[in-house]
Order: structure tokens, then sequence, then C-alpha cells
């Protein structure tokens, strides 16, 4: 799915430099090159490993909640990640847990499996249970874990925009030294305030990672039909925010790309715009049945571009022995099964909790 | 012939103006386009461009003068008389006689519109606390810097807040102090600033989000409410979002319908803020530095026309007042007027045009709109028994039906007569000035209602 990057010059130098920026194409196009010059992250063993382990349990648990969801236990609109796992997993393997901070949009289940929290309160918050992360008062959409500097799971399509540039407007004031992802879809990225944000995130020099996750459709409008200019890592250029077109479905170019990113952004430079080419193999959401695109094109991608499937062929040719692979399968399906049985049956929240949470403080 | 300079109005609210400086003296030679002199309105020092030519005759106005009434003839061009001696040299002279009112009893009258009769004390403020008169303008940018002193998370974002000292002067010398990391101008992008300000507060920071009217809020209300309200409750209590947006609301003058506009109802309607509406300085003080203590979202709205009165406040260290208390500005036996922001002056005005007909009307301040003090209302109606809402904004959907609501539901046996609202006429606001008037309330209509209720 990534962009051929034959057409883009490579005149530019590896080190970007905002200031002095005379040659636009130069620093708007620097992180690319740097990228294309090497794409995929030299990955040990274990952290191959890892990445599988981590998009495995975001698979398993994806198919499971559309499981539970048929069955009646989750309400509401429920949006799935599978076949995006790589993006997810890719670039907050690279972040620093305790300093930078994540927000994203509604399909929010994967960014916080990616991020270390426990899939128990995930799935109790999808099926409406006290003991969900929001104490099932968010659900799907409405997930949050300040413990993790994972800021939310918003249901209003681009506002985790301006608001992670918000959170990287803290990281900067409170000079912690942490960056913010901030993760939009492309149908989010025509909105108006993503720009907004963008705007005041280069001329304030804020450090955060717009990531367009590229799945081809905006609901049910594909790209082509919605977006004017559907590169949209070339859409930070008016801004002079650089671009990085990344493929989404390799979690090693993934991880490559956001180390290059980060280190941009650590550096002082300001934002940078990644946009990662993926595709969802579910519907929008779970009432969606996806007609507007072939079962074929679907197939296509599952057969020849699953992340999953792609690292398990990596571990395999490594050498890593199969039984390791189905071992990590086998602990990820225990895992999923007890979140998926503790989501059943813990208990619906209290009366009174109808009422709390509304407002901090009492007056 | 001789042509009379007449003090300009530079803003659409000024009513009056101080005189800085002349930039020209008697005898000089002017062309139009040059500059006269600098007049400093309420919210900025203006220069005042000759329009015609000719020869300075009289210098009317000494510069320095304070409270000139826009129309005051300040100089004149030309004319057959020798120079007028006064003003040649400035500062000391203010002439005495000229055809327009006398400055000097003009610059006496600037207090804009003193306070009237005594008030209760706020209960809130200590007893024998001494008094100082400030406006709400300085009122609001001194609990601004209070709390950015006492707190470094604290900080100002919004549209010429920093560079330009504020659209409205409610910033004023904040840049200065606190230096362009806690001081920040905006590009005009509501939404976008809006949203940054909410993922800020979330991130741990204490911002104030200032609109430069809420009018343009509107651009931004989804932050407000969709980011800024609703997380809290959507995380089970763990994101909480301190963030005050706050601004002029409601009618200013001869701006037309779409700066005109009251959001209180609107953002009252919402579970999940804190809406707060002052009328005077101590309120505007004391409740703002509340607002930016407040881990809540908290929407702060202020009035233009506001802005410049002068009011008593509390000289106290640390003046902070509980939000959702209503207050009593004025104690009454007969009726009960319940209002809020800019209604406030007007239900007083109101009442005291009463007292004279032998009404005594009891004055409520709602102060905080939402948690709206329902008790405080109840308290009241129980007292008097009979109630009128008085409110600059549109009738339906109001805080005033509102009101009426809690008094049909919780206080209807104590209501000797029916609850009676004067709020705005139902329609966009005009730009006309007698249309404009003639929509907008005014302590007449409020008298009418109470004379209605009182069955007088």
């Amino acid at each position: 799915m990534a962009k051929p990057a034959s057409s883009r010059p490579k005149s530019a130098a590896a080190t970007p430099a905002k200031a002095g920026a005379s040659d636009e194409n130069f620093a708007l196009r620097s992180l690319q090159d740097a990228h294309e010059a090497d794409k995929r992250y030299a990955a040990s063993d274990d952290d191959l490993l890892h990445f599988y382990e981590q998009m495995v349990l975001i698979r398993r648990f994806e198919e499971r909640a559309g499981q539970l969801y048929g069955l009646g236990l989750i309400g509401g609109f429920c949006h799935l990640y599978i076949g995006q796992e790589a993006v997810a997993v890719g670039l907050q393997s690279a972040l620093a847990p305790g300093k930078d901070s994540v927000i994203t949009g509604y399909r929010d289940h994967g960014h916080m499996l990616a991020y270390g929290i426990d899939p128990k309160v995930i799935m109790a918050e999808l099926t409406g249970r006290a003991a969900g992360i929001s104490r099932g008062k968010g659900g799907s959409m409405h997930m949050f874990s300040t413990e993790h500097k994972f800021y939310g799971g918003h249901g209003i399509v681009g506002a985790q925009v301006p608001l992670g540039a918000g959170l990287a407007f803290a990281h900067k004031y409170n000079e912690d030294g942490g960056v913010c992802l901030a993760y939009f879809g492309d149908g989010a990225a025509n909105q108006g305030q993503v720009y907004e944000a963008f705007n005041m995130a280069s001329l304030w020099n804020l450090p955060i990672i717009f990531v367009v996750e590229n799945n081809g459709y905006a609901m049910g409008t594909a790209v082509k039909r919605g977006s004017a200019e559907t590169h949209f890592y070339r859409r930070g250029t008016a801004f002079r925010i650089p671009g990085m077109s990344v493929n989404g479905m390799d979690v090693l170019e993934v991880r490559q790309a956001a180390n290059i990113a980060l280190e941009y952004v650590r550096g002082g430079n300001g934002p940078v715009l990644m946009e990662l080419q993926t595709y969802r193999y579910r519907g929008h959401s779970m009432s969606d049945p996806a007609k507007y695109r072939s079962r074929e094109e679907v197939q296509e991608m599952r057969d020849n571009h699953d992340p999953i499937e792609r690292a398990k062929a990596e571990l395999l040719a490594r050498g890593i022995a199969e039984d390791r692979i189905k071992e990590i399968d086998k602990r990820i399906r225990a895992v999923v099964a007890e979140a998926a049985d503790f989501a059943e049956n813990s208990p619906e929240p209290e009366m009174p909790e109808l009422y709390t949470d509304v407002l901090v403080e009492s007056y | 012939m001789a042509i009379e300079l007449k003090m300009p109005a530079l803003s659409p609210t000024m009513e009056e103006g101080t005189l800085a400086k002349w930039l020209v003296k008697v005898g000089d030679e002017v062309k139009s386009g040059d500059i006269l002199a600098e007049i400093e309105t309420d919210k900025a020092t203006m220069e005042f461009e000759a329009v015609d030519e000719g020869v300075i005759g009289q210098i009317l106005i000494a510069e320095g003068t304070e409270g000139v009434k826009v129309g005051t003839v300040i100089a004149v061009i030309g004319g057959d008389g020798a120079p007028a001696e006064a003003g040649v040299s400035g500062q000391e002279t203010p002439v005495a006689a000229t055809p327009a009112e006398a400055p000097a009893s003009a610059g006496a009258q600037r207090a804009e519109r003193p306070v009237s009769a005594p008030r209760p004390a706020d209960p809130a403020v200590p007893t024998g606390t001494n008094m100082k008169t400030s406006t709400v303008r300085e009122a609001l940018r001194d609990a601004m810097a209070e709390e950015m002193r006492r707190d470094p998370r604290v900080f100002v974002m919004g549209e010429e807040v920093a560079e330009y000292q504020g659209a409205y002067k409610v910033t004023q010398g904040l840049l200065e102090e606190f230096g362009p990391k806690r001081v920040i101008d905006t590009p005009i992008t509501e939404y976008g600033f809006a949203g940054i300000g909410t993922g800020a507060a979330m991130g741990g920071l204490r911002p104030i989000v200032e609109f430069m009217t809420f009018n343009f809020a509107m651009q931004a209300i989804d932050h407000i409410i969709n980011s800024a309200a609703k997380t809290n409750y959507m995380s089970g209590g763990q994101m909480r979002c301190p963030v005050v947006f706050r601004g002029p609301n409601g009618a200013a003058s001869r701006v037309g319908a779409q700066h005109s506009q009251n959001y209180g109802p609107w953002y009252a309607s919402v579970p999940g803020l804190v809406v707060i509406a002052p009328y005077d300085a101590a309120d505007a003080k004391g409740l703002l530095k509340a607002a930016i203590r407040s881990e809540d979202p908290v929407v702060f709205l202020e009035n233009e026309l506001v802005y410049g009165r002068s009011f008593e406040l509390p000289e106290l260290d640390d003046h902070v007042l509980p939000i959702g208390k209503a207050r009593i500005m004025r104690e009454g036996s007969d009726v009960t007027i319940v209002s809020y922001s800019i209604g406030v002056g007007l239900a007083l005005e109101a009442a005291e045009s009463l007292a004279a007909e032998g009404i005594d009307a009891e004055v409520l301040d709602l102060r905080t709109l939402r948690p709206l003090d329902r008790e405080a209302v109840l308290t009241s109606l129980a007292k008097t028994n009979r109630l009128v809402v008085a409110e600059e904004g549109w009738p339906q959907c109001s805080i005033s039906s509102e009101i009426m609501a809690l008094c049909m539901e919780d206080g209807f046996d104590l209501l000797d007569a029916p609850v009676l609202r004067v709020c705005d006429e139902d329609v966009p606001l005009p730009y006309a000035a007698n249309l404009e008037k003639a929509a907008i309330i005014d302590a007449g209509r409020i008298a009418a209602a109470v004379r209605k209720v009182c069955y007088r």
C-alpha cells in the first residue's frame, strides 16, 4: 500500500531545519527521504515476537468483541480495528511509556491494547459494566486511561486532533519531553479543525505526531470520492509540517518511520504528519455491511498484506520455532477468553453511578 | 468659517473618553489626514485625524481631560476670532466656556453609572472589609493575574490577548508580567484553539480560553460541550478538564444580530459545565478566581457594556466567591426580580423607580447559571410570593423559562400571582438604533411586569 517513492526527488539532506528552510522541498520531504533510505526497523527476534503478540491480541480481542456484539452483549457503535493492527503496535512501541501521550478517535480498542491497558477493563467497558475502564459510562468510543497517558477515545470525528495539539502544548509548557501521538482517519482528515490544529501546532512548534490512518474508506466513502488530495501526508505542506507516507501493513516499516518522526519531534522541530496506508477488514462499525467495496478487494488484502501473517512469516523465516508462535496464539486466546468472561460476568453499574462524575466538585 | 471638531465615538460602546494628548496647537495649519490628537477610549488609545483643512482656531478641551462625552466640541478650525488663550499651553487650563458641556463636569461624571442604593453586603465577604472602586474590566484582569501568580499551570490564550492587550483590554498588562509562554495570541481559529485549550486542560494545565465574544464560540461549541463538558463523565471520573472559557456575551451596542446573542441558556442546559454570568466587579473577580481554581470546565460569560462600569470591590488578598450561589442585590418584601449579568443593573434601576411607587422589590442576582441556586430563588419567593425574571436574551428556552418552571414545580404554593418574564424581543437583534432599543429589555419593561404581578 505504500506510495511509490520513485517520483520523489531525493535532493534533500538528512537533517531538517525548519528555521532556515529556504528550500521548501527539503524540509517537507526530508523525513520521507530518511524513511525511504532505511525502511524497516531492525527488530530483534524478541521485538518481533512482542509485536506479533500485540497484534494477535488486538485481532483476537476485536474478533471476540464482534462476537459479543452479535450476541447483544455490546451495544451502540462498535468500530473494530481488524486489519490495522500494525499501525498502533508499530507506532506505540516507539513511544516512551509514562512520558508520551496518545489520543485517537472512536476506533480506539487497538490503541489501548497496544499501550498495555488491561484487556479485561476494555472489554468490560464494551459490555457496559461497572468494572469497565470508564465505569461503564463511556462505551466503545469513549475510553481513557490517564495512568497510561491514553487520552481517549473521542466520538466526534476529528476532535482528537486539536485536543492532541493541546496535549502537546502541555508537554511543551511543562517541558516534560513528551510527544503526543494523535491518530485520526482519512475521513477525519477532511475536518476543518484538523487544519486549524496543524497551523497552531506548526506555529508554536508543538511536539506532536499527527497520524492519518488511511484505511481507504471514510465510513462508506472511498478516499478518492471524498478527498481532492488523496495523499494525506502532503496536507501538512501548507503549514510547513513535513509528511511521511508509510506502509501501515508492515509493523517494522511503521516502527522505523515512528523512530524517524519521533527523533525529529523530540529535537524540538515541531510536528510531523504521518500517513499510514492501512486497511480495515470489517465494516466501518458493526452495523455496516460494507457493500461499497468488493469481497475480492478485502480478500486480496487479507491474503497478501495481512500484518500478522507477514510478521509470522518473518518469524518463521528467522528460524523461530513454530511452537513458540503457537504458544503465543494460545496464550492470547486465553487472555481474550478471560477478558470476555470478565466482561460478561461483571455486574452492571450501580444506580447511583448515574449521577457521579458529572462535575468533579460540589457547588 | 469655523469648523467644530467634536469628540468622536471610536468604538461601538464608547460614550466618553479621555483627551490624552493634543498633537497640534492653536495657529497650526492642518490638512486632511493630519493627526490632531490622541484619544483614549476604554478599549484603546486612538488617533484623531483631521478631515478638513484650515488653521486651528481654538482648543476647547485641554489634554488630559477625562470623561469627555462623545459629541463635545473639542476644538475649532478656522473662524474669525483670535485664537483662544486656553489650550495653547495645555494641561492646566481647560476652558470653561464652551458651546458643549463643560469638560470639568464631564470629568466628574466619569464613573460610569455609579452604584445607586446601598447594597446588602455579600455574605461571602467578611464584614468590615475595606472597599475600593474598580471597573469590571480591571477586576477580571486582576483575577487572572492573581491566579497566574498563584498557579504556574494557569495561562491565557485567545485572539489579541497578548500584544494587542485584549480586544476589550481585559488582558491588559498580562503579557508584560507573565510573558509569551503564558499569555498567548492565537490565530483566528476558535474551533482549533478551543480544542487545544481543552486538550491542554486534559493534559494537566489550567487554561483560560478567551473568546473575543461568545458569538464566535459557536465555532468552538463542539469542544466546549462534547470535549470539555462530557469527558469527565464518559471517563468515569478519570479525565478532568479544568478549563475556563471566557469572554463577552449578549448584546453590545449596534453590532447587529451576529454579534449580540446571549448564550447563557445554551450552556446552562449542559450537564458537565459550570456556567457563570456575573454582573458587578466583585462578583466578576471573585467568581473568575473560583472558576480558574475549579476542577470543572467553566463557561464564564461577561458583558461588554458592563466592562467599563465601576463598582465597589472588596480589598482582600484573595477574594474568591462560591460558585453556584445567588446573591441578594437589593432586599425587598413585595416582589422578587430574578436576573443575571447586565439584567441585574436594569432590575436594580427598576426597583429604585418602583420604590418611589411604594413597591418594595427584592433583586436576586443568580450569578451562576449552572448549577442554579434554586434554593435562593425559592427562599426569596417564599418571602415575596411574586416573581419576575429579567433576562437580556431571547425568551424561548431561556434562563427565564427555567426559573418559571422551577416556580411551578417547587414554588407553586408560594405564588400569589403568575410568574412573568421580561426578555428581549424574539427577533434577531436589529442594527437601527430605535429598533435595537425596542428589542432589548430595559428598566421600564421590568417595572411594568412587576406592577402587573403586584396587580398595580
